[in-house]
């Protein structure tokens, strides 16, 4: 049998072309992404980004309906923006199967919470598997469609960053076709009005009864029998972790993360002197077995907050007594350290925005994507970023409270196509003053890269229906629409004024570059030392491509700047901010002819 | 096949090479029968911030983590970074250090000061039982690529790990560009035989 290292994120793809999947959409997210730009690799699978995460899991659970074996995608807060659609399909059930992924974040590696999805699961009332590593990722997909067909239910499966980006080995296999199922027509399961709602909760409660019990004897909630002194319950990533630190002990590993196996639990309790439960995040084991009176331990000593490690286990075990300090515990005394967050790359056209913003001194309500890194110093300049979309109802909001200060709002193209339309509805509806600037860079560049409607490509590398962002705002009957380039900083200080002086909503589409997708077209940057000073005006701009040189002004005693010709891509902003004409543009780049 | 079980820590900057990097030691584990796992971080931390990789080789491996303490085997592609990762090293641990400095923009801007030469070499030294400190991006220059120096530090670990090239080569040649192949391999070599002219 070949076999293959591939991560948690290309094994669920795996496990999706194997068990037969036909469609799969998602929006991307962080760390889930992969999954589906691995599914579109497969010609089998139709697959499909979304506008957002409702969009993708409504269309998933049309095409299960309609008999084709189904998965859906999306990062962990994605699942609070899709969460009506699960608590709908938990309702009405599924025809063929389907299986929806969330990747949560602990740690929160590039997220704004960490927020633990197995609470889905109980409160949904679908269940939940939990994978620990690749091959288990890849075979949980092919059970978890075969459960949902077998018990009419939409089956969650819950990574982490720490299973969704690690690399083992896993088994490779042959696809399963599967036969459509033929769609026939039921409105008391399909169709939930209150009256058939009724009839159908029952049936959800009774589904959780029999998975429960197919939990008692499932194969993968498992029994790894050691040393019975200490009994841990685990799962996911944090199981890999106890085998690791307790090499001995005696581990009942739950591949299901929800409804638990209370039989299995009780029993394995009885047999070890101290149960322990050693799981990422919430105490969610852990409360279900103390519900059941079962003595545990588990947030009492291993931390409820940010991402488990091998030695942040051992750490909190060794303090709790329950394991002896062993010859690790060295560190290195390496002083004060610069930190090296991520930052704008060099070139970036979202820099050109907050520049200006900086020097307008406006209170800025940003939004989540790559221009989030605005916050960050040396710009500094955005006082709210929340979730998706939020920006313009943050905006707004703060106007009619009366703001000191005038505010803009802003919002990237995948974005304000995610969850800003009705928000902008909202202010034409109400006539509410809010300056909305769309930072269209046209992709979704936080994530990697991905198209969105505004960019026009689609997951299959089709160009597809670009959608014009100001279109779409005068559709919506903003009166005030300007488009410029966001590199002409002149211009788009001007028509930010402009638009504040309106008195009525204004949407502001910046055209901005995503050095990926597209250049700049121009040679290097180069400083002249004669006329540079060391004034660091240009080292405020925060690009990565412009150091301290070795050399010292003779007056100020200030270094002079230096610009890296390997990093620079010739965006000119560094030109722009120069007050001593010190610094040279790059040539023009004849662009070739298609 | 000399070494069953190890701990491998790659460490560097976003855009540096650090996830194919660790892709390929993690896969020659896998190519001499051994169980390998690794683990990295994506996304926010590719633009320009610390990126690193953590790869295990064994008969079995539980966690895709190496804990603190228990690297046998540091790739340090930045100095700056070999410093902040440095608490994963193993005491006696070997340290495979690229001479490269990229201050991160906070020295530009801010007050943040970058630690000289002098004090990385010597905390390195009072922990690593080895520290191979290479020119990697000088001698990928002088070879035509820049981007080649993850194959010189990649020689010199095979060297280091006294294996056989083979496997290596194999790999590497697996990952890199068409285009690229030749002068990788060359890369590869000459940090494998440099990495014992260099040592501590
Ligand atoms: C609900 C939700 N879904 C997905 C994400 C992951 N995510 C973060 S930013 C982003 C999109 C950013 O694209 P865009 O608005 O075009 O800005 P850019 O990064 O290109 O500047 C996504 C999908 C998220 N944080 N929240």
């Amino acid at each position: 049998m070949d076999k293959a290292l591939m991560s948690g994120n290309e094994a669920l793809a795996r496990g999706a072309w194997e068990a037969g999947v036909e469609v799969a959409t998602a929006y991307p997210g962080t760390p889930s992404t992969e999954i589906l730009q691995n599914v579109a690799l497969y010609d089998d699978i139709y697959s499909e980004w979304a506008a957002n995460e409702k969009v993708a899991l409504d269309t998933a659970i049309g095409s299960a309906y309609a008999g084709r074996r189904t998965m859906a995608v999306m990062k962990h807060v994605g699942l609070n923006v899709a969460s009506e659609a699960l608590f709908y399909a938990s309702y009405t059930g599924v025809n063929a199967g389907l299986v929806i992924i969330t990747a949560d974040d602990p740690g929160m590696h590039s997220s704004q919470n960490e927020q633990d999805n197995r609470n889905y699961a109980r409160f949904a009332k679908a269940p939940m598997l939990e994978p620990s590593d690749s091959q288990e990722a890849k075979e949980f997909v092919a059970l978890a469609l075969a459960l949902s067909e077998e018990h009419d239910t939409p089956v969650l499966i819950r990574t982490t960053t720490r299973t969704s980006h690690a690399k083992s080995v896993i088994t490779l296999e042959d696809r399963e076709t599967k036969e459509k199922r033929p769609y026939i027509k039921n409105p008391p399961k399909f169709v939930m009005i209150p009256a058939y709602a009724r009839r159908r909760h029952p049936v959800i409660e009774e589904r959780t009864a029999k998975l429960r019990q197919w939990a008692e004897t499932c194969a993968i909630n498992t029994i790894e029998w050691g040393d019975k002194k200490i009994g841990i319950i685990s799962a996911g990533a944090a199981f890999q972790y106890a085998r690791e630190i307790f090499p001995n002990a005696s581990i009942l590993k739950l591949g299901m993360a929800w409804p638990m196996p209370e039989q299995k639990i009780r029993d394995f309790a009885a047999q070890v002197d101290r149960l322990l439960i050693i799981e990422e995040l919430e105490p969610f084991i852990e409360e279900h077995v103390r519900q059941m009176g079962i003595a545990v331990e588990g947030k009492s000593i291993f931390p409820a907050i940010g991402e488990l490690t091998p030695e942040r286990v051992r750490a909190a075990a060794v303090e709790a007594g329950v394991l002896a300090k062993n010859g690790n515990g060295h560190t290195p005394d390496v002083g004060a350290l610069p930190i090296r967050p991520p930052v704008l790359c060099a070139g970036c056209g979202h820099r050109d925005v907050f520049w200006t913003l900086r020097r307008l001194k406006v209170t800025v309500n940003s939004d989540i994507g790559c221009y989030a890194l605005g916050v960050l110093p040396p710009l500094e300049s955005s006082d709210t970023i929340g979730a998706m979309g939020a920006s313009i109802g943050v905006a707004m909001g703060m106007r009619h409270a009366g703001l000191e200060k005038e505010n803009v709002a802003v919002i990237g193209d995948s974005t304000f196509f995610h969850s800003g339309l009705s928000a902008l509805a909202t202010a034409v509806y109400n006539n509410t003053p809010i300056v909305v600037i769309v930072v269209d860079n046209r992709t979704t560049g936080m994530t990697g890269h991905q198209g969105n409607p505004g960019s026009g490509e689609t997951l299959r590398g089709e160009h597809g229906h670009r959608i014009d962002i100001a279109a779409v705002a005068r559709a919506l009957g903003v009166k005030h629409v300007y488009e410029l380039e966001a590199r002409e900083l002149k211009e788009m200080q001007n028509t930010i004024k402009e638009a504040q002086k309106s008195g009525e909503p204004a949407v502001i589409v910046a055209r901005t570059i995503c050095v990926f997708e597209t250049s700049h077209n121009r040679e290097p940057y180069i400083v002249h030392n004669d006329d540079c000073n060391g004034c660091t005006l240009c080292f405020r701009i925060g690009c990565p491509a412009i150091f301290k040189s070795d050399e010292l002004d003779e007056k100020t005693q200030r270094p002079k700047a230096w610009i890296d010709p390997v990093q620079c891509v010739g965006c000119g902003l560094c030109y722009d901010v120069c007050a001593r004409q010190a610094i040279e543009p790059g040539k023009e780049i004849p662009v070739m002819a298609a | 096949m000399t070494n069953k079980k190890a701990n491998f820590l790659l460490a560097g900057v976003g855009g540096q090479g650090t996830l194919l990097a660790s892709d390929i030691v993690a896969e020659v584990g896998l190519r001499q029968g051994l169980e390998a796992k690794k683990s990295e971080v994506h996304c926010m931390s590719q633009r320009g911030g610390a990126v690193t990789s953590h790869v295990r080789w064994g008969e079995k491996v539980a966690s895709p983590l190496c804990e603190k303490g228990t690297v046998d085997f540091f790739v340090a592609q930045e100095m700056l970074e070999a410093m902040r990762w440095l608490e994963y090293l193993r005491p006696g641990g070997t340290v495979i250090l690229s001479q490269q400095e990229l201050p991160p923009t906070g020295t530009v801007f801010g007050s943040a000061v970058y630690p000289d030469k002098e004090r990385i070499f010597t905390t390195i030294g009072q922990i690593a039982g080895k520290l191979l400190a290479l020119d990697a991006v000088g001698v990928a220059e002088s070879l035509g690529n820049r981007r080649t120096a993850n194959s010189v530090l990649l020689g010199a670990l095979s060297a280091e790990l006294a294996e056989d090239e083979q496997p290596w080569l194999e790999v590497i040649m697996e990952k890199v560009p068409a285009r690229h192949k030749e002068v990788n391999r060359k890369a590869f070599l000459a940090g494998r035989e440099g990495a014992w002219e260099l040592g501590d």
